[in-house]
């Protein structure tokens, strides 16, 4: 994964390049016993492997030519960070660094200890200086999803240029017109940051794209529905990560011949694991590149994941945004009502998400569902004892799991998704 | 008459149990150590059964050794060996060195709901024999002395390490060691009451795995409980037993 033909640029962006290799190192070995390890894989996981593997080079260096090409970079963490607008602006947007334990010790003198790895992890990444992603940007957009990220980002924005995003906590008209002008913040902030004015014009074609890119992933999503399941739940949410940071259109050119890879696949019958095999629906916290243990665990247990219920998954691709509206304004509000469908946790009440993990279940035929929990996400962790709640009621299996990014716990957590497993057989 | 044999490698002992002829032929239980590799050696001097199925959280490892081995959760396994025992079984509660379970049972041995805590081994056979240690106790001297406690003091803690501060706390006020030790066996009771009601708590209870050899714990389980437990003989060779029985029933 490490090339040297990268290394300048990398000490260009001031990053620790021993510390760096050896993230390298592991993120490499990590995906090849994860990954590359995996039988009957589609042809067009290459793709995948290739984004992967370039991750920190290739990519990077994109991002680098478009900056001198005068384009901003703008990284989030969130998928409430609308990419229309950050298109439309002529910048670049990417999802930042948070998958992995990095620089925890440094993290904590900046965050509480009982704080969820993935804030540690992107403030971590920071003051390790090990990510390129976050060295690269211009701004870094931060929300108020939860108190420990909010919190965090205070301690962020002595690090890196940062805008904060107000999202509500209600969904009644007046947290609708609270998002709807932080939408026009964002966009005044993106209008400083690159000297352009966002015309209507840009926001279209910007919605197109990360539209045609939603489609693209629900595609996916569909076509997971068949048994033998096609492709592998890691392989999906991988898909999944990757979307956050490749360059949208590529990414959704090569979705789309996945996708019809896929529909071959299907049509002849043929799949990642045997048909019958026990399926199971991933619903929970988001999973940053490269928190892949769970669906590690999860799959080399003798079970398939057909979706995630997720911010890498679904919660990011089930809605699109309305193209048909003209003008700035009627843009914004249709962007405004696409946005507040989230059915993140913050919200309260947030019933609509157990009605998406049910139909979400049944349209995929899951057998169970298993929830993932990050050790300190407060709001997830409630919703998991209400979704254990909805499941009982539609008859769903279900088996809630608390982790983190340690593996210490691998073994038990192995014991219990297999127990798990063993009850749908 | 064909053999089954199960082997259930644990964080503290390996046992194994030969199913022949409808009864147990053969059972034996030595200690994991540092190497379980080695002890599996010694079980197996005079040669590996043909037909094996191994459990716990040692199964990964045995299954490198035994390639030709079937593995299965220990989840399941305590639950047919407890359903075996007793057909009439509703709940089954395993607490072993490391992990406690609680399961609900379905007819047959058969696993509905379970929890099972989380990475740290609180509430579990390691917590009581840490525990002993603070006292220069066995942990079967341990669970005697606590049955001579008459006031126990409330422990909060369940983190293994802070229990021992709070116990030393305990000392330093001048807590009888007896009540001390009843007050940390309370504890992990109160924790066990909680995973059995989330998944369902009905009666009759089975309680297997090594920590149903403490007599306090039994006794304060069932009163908790508010139930006689049933309780086999050899309580941490359930596992094992069912294993073998498992065994049999998918490759007969």
């Amino acid at each position: 994964m490490s090339d040297a033909a990268h290394k300048a640029m990398w000490e260009a962006l001031d990053l620790d390049i021993e510390a760096h290799d050896a993230l390298l190192a592991v993120l490499g070995k990590f995906y090849g016993d994860i990954y590359m390890a995996q039988e009957g894989r589609l042809k067009g996981a290459e793709y995948l492997d290739f984004v992967l593997s370039e991750v920190h080079g290739l990519r990077i260096k994109e991002l680098q030519d478009a900056k001198a090409a005068g384009k901003k970079i703008v990284g989030t963490f969130c998928v409430f960070v609308p990419e229309e607008l950050t298109l439309a602006a002529g910048a670049v947007q990417v999802g930042l660094c948070a998958g992995a334990k990095a620089g925890t010790e440094l993290a904590e003198t900046l965050v509480p200890r009982n704080t969820c790895d993935l804030i540690k992890s992107f403030i971590g990444f920071k003051l390790a200086r090990i990510c390129p992603y976050t060295e690269s940007c211009d701004l870094v957009v931060g929300e108020t999803t939860c108190d420990g990220k909010k919190k965090a980002y205070e301690a962020f924005a002595e690090l890196a240029p940062m805008h904060i995003m107000e999202v509500p906590q209600c969904k009644a008209p007046a947290d609708r017109a609270l998002f709807r002008a932080e939408l026009v913040r964002y966009k005044e902030a993106l209008e400083k940051l690159t000297g352009k004015a966002i015309t209507a014009e840009a926001l279209a074609e910007a919605t197109r794209t990360v539209n045609a890119k939603r489609r693209a992933l629900q595609r996916l999503s569909a076509l997971r529905a068949a048994d033998p399941a096609p492709i592998s739940g890691r392989d999906a949410l991988l898909v999944n990560q990757i979307s956050f940071y490749d360059d949208p259109i590529r990414f959704t050119a090569k979705l789309n011949e996945l996708c019809d890879e896929i529909e071959g696949r299907i049509a002849k019958g043929e799949g990642v694991a045997p048909a019958k095999t026990p399926r199971l629906l991933l619903a929970g916290c988001p999973m940053a590149v490269p928190n892949w243990k769970l669906p590690y665990l999860i799959e080399s247990s003798g079970a398939v994941i057909v979706g995630e219920e997720s911010c890498i998954g679904e919660r990011n691709t089930r809605d699109l945004t309305d193209e048909t509206p003209a003008g700035l304004e009627a843009m914004l509000d249709a962007l405004c009502d696409r946005y507040m469908k989230i059915d993140c946790a913050c919200f309260t009440p947030n019933d609509e998400r157990l009605e998406h993990i049910a139909a979400m279940a049944q349209s995929l035929k899951a057998d169970g569902v298993i929830h993932y929990g990050l050790l300190f996400c407060q709001p997830y962790a409630h919703e998991a004892m209400k979704v254990g709640k909805a499941m009982a009621a539609a008859g769903l299996p279900y088996l809630a799991i608390e982790t983190d990014y340690g593996m210490e716990d691998a073994g038990q957590l192995k014991t219990r998704v297999e127990a798990f497993v063993e009850t749908l057989a | 008459m064909t053999a089954y044999a199960g082997l259930d490698i644990g964080s503290r002992s390996i046992k194994l149990v030969v199913w022949q002829g409808g009864g147990v032929a053969a059972s034996r239980r030595l200690p994991t150590t540092f190497d379980a590799v080695g002890q599996l050696r010694t079980l197996f001097a005079a040669g590996v059964p043909e037909r094996l199925a191994v459990t716990g959280y040692g199964r990964e490892l045995a299954r490198e050794l035994y390639p030709f081995a079937r593995s299965v959760t220990e989840i399941k396994a305590h639950a047919l060996g407890a359903g075996s025992l007793f057909p009439q079984a509703a709940t089954l509660l395993d607490i072993g060195g490391q992990d406690t379970k609680a399961v609900s049972l379905l007819p047959g041995g058969r696993v509905g709901r379970f929890e099972m805590n989380d990475r740290c081994a609180a509430g579990t056979g390691k917590f009581l024999e840490y525990t002993a240690t603070v006292f220069g106790l066995s942990v079967e001297d341990f669970g005697r002395l606590a049955l001579t406690g008459d006031n126990p003091p409330t422990i909060s803690s369940m983190c293994t390490v802070f229990a021992e501060t709070e116990a030393t706390t305990l000392i330093a006020r001048g807590v009888s060691p007896a009540n001390i030790a009843l007050g940390l066996h309370k504890a992990v009771v109160s924790r066990t009451m909680a995973m059995l009601s989330r998944v369902g708590l009905a009666a009759p209870l089975a309680f297997v795995g090594g920590v149903a050899r403490n007599p306090c714990m039994v006794r304060l389980l069932a009163e908790a409980a508010d139930t006689p437990l049933l309780l086999p003989d050899e309580p941490d060779m359930t596992g094992a037993l069912g294993a073998a029985l498992w065994l049999r029933s998918v490759a007969p």
